[in-house]
């Protein structure tokens, strides 16, 4: 037991290394908190990529900007995810996570934004970009954040009727007891 | 009751029903109902289980509602309760088809959080086995997106092709389907000694069926009738809905992640990315035929010369030991032992990554929320079917019934990928 405690210990006190940038590494995070003001978002703790932490309030304004600035044109949305940090040390429980990608300038950047439990609500992006349609509704069917102004928000894997929310960190494993009862 | 009745209609309002030229349902007094077609979950042409609800204006599609998760299996769940080394083995029954590309893709989004360099003789090897993973994948789409249209010789040399492909990988992986190469930081082990000579001659044979299914298709008038002007997918359209891999390039978008963000040294290699004009499943295919021509030059250069050396990369506390070295030295039973043993294993420094490989489908995303523990705390698959799938209701809309199974396989649907 001795032994796994040292390897734990290194694994996890392994300071965390700066990731590998592009040319210009912070460009992205100045360039909007120049035009939202420099309170607006925080540094994300994404790994060879330049991410923020931003809040939902005004996610529509804020990913709209993102889509059309000349300067940062992210014009492909390439992935929407969440994480439940119900065991992880946040005030918030849920972040939904983007991932963009600007052809134009060929830059990745990630956009973490924290969701209460409270009320998982956030704005839906499909009117920015079209392909988020069921990458939200995965989410919605995974966890439960409810898209506001999605076009077509129901479950796409689960089951119409699955009362639950699989990927919540409080589902377990091995479900609720939902296979027994399946009626085909 | 309309107020006009039928027998008012001016002579001229009747000749151009006569010649087709207003369709009935513009006539008020005779509405037309849409039919509802049940398309799968079992039809032989979903490669799957997929289940499509058709909207049908007698043999048009008005409209169609996919319905997924027939192969749903919770990857994502499960991911969170196994080791990162674990992982490797769910990744194979994604997509099913070119599991080695899913492997690779994983254990370069691990490595990537956990920055580790891996050698050149796993670099090369991996970008070996990934583009003759595409042969392989691609070869079963253009063969399948043949066979439902009705064009059945081409997949049966697409196969045999893909058989001499298939015997490669179960030589170098010891499966032929669940092969589960890679390990973080490196490989299960070496490739066998005639690995390049083995690479080779599947090269070639691929080039061979794909002469072959070049000549039976690209100008065949009745493939070339059912896909020309099927599905056609704009590049405006292409990009505002995040399609990547062969739709988007078909679109004419010139994006590769190999070319654009390259990774495993692909910057390296002489190749070319082709793109398409005009968007629709005949481009789809032809952007695929080329791909094999490139993915074969790829495939020589890796193989010639393959360095030497090691296949894992010396991080004694994240990658495993060679196996031989297992069984005769002490200091490597130990590691082995400890990287396997309940409880120990690599453990990435807490954080978050996102990394994407150009899978045969497209952008293969894998994010990863590190803990700092054995397991990953969040484990997300960006499956580029489940994206390029997304299109489909707007790529089918005013279609004929019997081009669905041409999109369908222009798009490449994999259905574990799509459901996990």
């Amino acid at each position: 037991m001795e032994n796994q405690e040292e390897h734990q210990a290194e694994g996890v006190g392994r300071p965390g290394r700066p990731g590998r940038p592009g040319s210009n590494p912070e460009a992205v995070t100045a360039r909007i908190r120049a035009r939202f003001g420099d309170a607006s978002v925080r540094d994300g703790n994404a790994v060879g990529c330049e991410s923020v932490i931003a809040e939902r309030d005004a996610l529509l304004p804020f990913m709209t900007f993102l889509r059309d600035d000349p300067e940062l044109t992210f014009d492909y949305l390439a992935d929407v995810t969440a994480v439940d940090r119900l065991k992880l040390d946040e005030a918030v429980r849920f972040a939904v996570v983007y991932q963009l990608y600007s052809y134009k300038h060929n830059r990745r950047f990630s956009v973490s934004i924290p969701v209460p439990e409270a009320d998982p609500r956030i704005q839906s992006v499909v009117s920015v970009w079209p392909g988020a349609n069921w990458l939200e509704r995965e989410v919605y069917d995974m966890y439960g954040i409810v898209f506001e102004g999605h076009p077509d928000l129901r479950r796409i894997l689960m089951p119409d009727d699955f009362g639950s929310y699989p990927l919540r960190k409080d589902y377990p494993l091995h479900g609720k007891g939902e296979r027994d009862n399946f009626v085909f | 009751m309309s107020t006009t009745p039928t027998d008012k209609l001016a002579e001229a309002d009747l000749e151009e029903i006569r010649n087709e030229r207003v369709t009935f349902e513009r006539t008020p007094d005779m509405p037309t109902e849409h039919m509802i077609l049940n398309f799968g979950p079992q039809h032989p042409a979903t490669h799957g289980t997929l289940h499509m609800v058709l909207e049908l204006d007698g043999e048009r599609v008005a409209g169609a509602t996919p319905h997924l998760g027939y192969l749903h299996t919770g990857f994502e769940k499960l991911g969170e309760y196994r080791s990162y080394n674990q992982f490797v083995t769910l990744t194979d029954r994604m997509n099913y088809l070119s599991p080695l590309c899913n492997n690779i893709g994983y254990s370069h989004a691990v490595e990537k959080l956990m920055d580790i360099e891996i050698t050149p003789r796993c670099r090369d090897i991996r970008v070996a086995l990934a583009e003759l993973s595409r042969l392989a994948d691609h070869l079963l789409c253009i063969g399948t997106a043949a066979l439902d249209i009705g064009a059945f010789t081409a997949f049966l040399y697409g196969f045999r092709a893909r058989e001499v492909l298939y015997d490669l990988f179960e030589a170098v992986c010891g499966t032929r389907l669940t092969t589960s190469y890679t390990r973080v930081g490196g490989l299960l082990r070496d490739v066998p000694d005639n690995f390049a000579e083995m690479a080779r001659e599947s090269v070639e044979e691929t080039l061979r069926a794909t002469a072959e299914i070049d000549r039976l298709l690209t100008h065949n008038r009745i493939w070339r009738d059912r896909t020309e002007g099927v599905g056609v997918l704009s590049a405006e359209d292409a990009v505002a809905w995040g399609a990547t891999g062969p739709v988007l390039r078909a679109s004419g978008v010139e994006w590769d992640i190999r070319k654009n963000e390259p990774y495993l040294g692909y910057e390296t290699y002489d190749f070319d990315i082709p793109i398409g004009r005009n968007g629709d499943a005949y481009d789809r295919y032809l952007v695929r035929m080329e791909e094999i021509r490139q993915s074969a030059k790829i495939v020589r250069q890796a193989v010639e010369d393959l360095p030497l050396g090691p296949v894992n990369a010396e991080e004694e506390h994240a990658v495993l030991p060679e196996k031989s070295e297992v069984y005769e030295s002490m200091e490597s039973l130990i590691y082995h032992f400890k990287m396997t043993m309940e409880g120990h294993g690599p453990t990435p420094p807490v954080g978050e990554v996102y990394a994407a490989t150009e899978a045969p489908n497209g952008e293969l995303g894998f994010f990863i929320v590190s803990d700092g523990s054995r397991e990953p705390y969040r484990i997300r698959v960006r499956p580029p079917s489940f994206v390029n799938f997304s299109l489909f209701p707007m790529l089918i809309r005013g279609h004929m019934l019997s081009d669905v199974v041409a999109v369908l396989g222009s798009l490449n649907v994999i259905a574990g990928e799509l459901d996990r």
